[in-house]
């Protein structure tokens, strides 16, 4: 394994923004009145749906440190796994700020998704 | 009056049956199609720097295609759960490995198409459960 930690870090640390992008993206989105031209003016005081622009920010920032992270000598076979993580923490923070169920179906689909992320990038030498 | 706001009301719930899950799919074709084309874009730089990439058409569409991407997964968002449809993102590793294969010539093996049916599978699974 030549990935350096930093690489392994720099993934965690994307997926991790991620994860939180999504939760500020479904709060933005749960603030959206109509449709899309009011994407970014709530129907409350302050008017402007800073939580979803606080999700784009979030995606955007993610990519970035996911980019960096994969860059070589980073290999995708040891970084992939990394991104799935993103996936278990979006299922944590979903039942702590939204509240959501935890049903069977979505952890036997996650582990479903986590193994086939962790597979696909044991193939991607 | 009274009648007509809750007819509105009413109207405005009914989207919870635009299928979250379908939307998301949709937005993992565009993100993975994004992908595609920020590499095409990224392998034909023809200067460096911020110009570099402002002109390059490739990467700006890509840059265009994660933003109609996003707006998909707001939408889905408004109606459904975060929990169920974020895994469903991962869809983009198997339209990007599938048009990797076509496009660039990576190499396609047994891992990656193992890694392939979990992950659509598993979409499948939180489909299901997104009906209920």
């Amino acid at each position: 394994m030549k990935t350096p930690v930093s690489h392994m870090l720099l993934v965690l640390f994307a997926s991790f923004i991620g994860s939180f992008g999504g939760v500020f993206l479904k709060s933005g989105a749960e603030a959206v009145r109509g449709g899309l031209i009011y994407l970014f003016i709530s129907k409350d005081p302050p008017f402007f749906n800073w939580r979803l622009a606080a999700g784009v920010a979030m995606f955007l920032l993610s990519s970035y440190f996911f980019v960096l992270g994969i860059r070589p000598p980073g290999e995708l076979s040891v970084l992939y796994p990394m991104v799935s993580l993103g996936y278990i923490f979006t299922l944590l923070w979903s039942r702590i700020f939204f509240k959501e169920p935890l049903t069977r179906v979505k952890f036997v689909g996650l582990f479903l998704i986590v193994a086939g992320v962790f597979f696909v990038g044991l193939g991607s030498k | 009056m009274n009648a007509a706001v809750t007819d509105s009301t009413q109207i405005s719930d009914k989207p919870a049956r635009r299928q979250p899950v379908g939307l998301v799919f949709c937005c993992t074709i565009l993100g993975a199609a994004a992908q595609i084309l920020m590499k095409t874009g990224a392998n034909h730089m023809a200067q460096p720097g911020l110009l570099g990439m402002a002109t390059n058409l490739p990467l700006m569409g890509g840059y265009c295609l994660y933003g109609l991407s996003t707006l998909l997964l707001v939408l889905a968002l408004k109606d459904g759960e975060l929990s169920l449809l974020y895994p469903v993102i991962a869809l983009t590793y198997v339209w990007v490995t599938a048009l990797s294969f076509m496009i660039f010539h990576d190499d396609l093996n047994p891992w990656k198409l193992l890694g392939i049916v979990l992950i659509v599978s598993g979409v499948a699974v939180l489909g299901k459960g997104d009906r209920r």
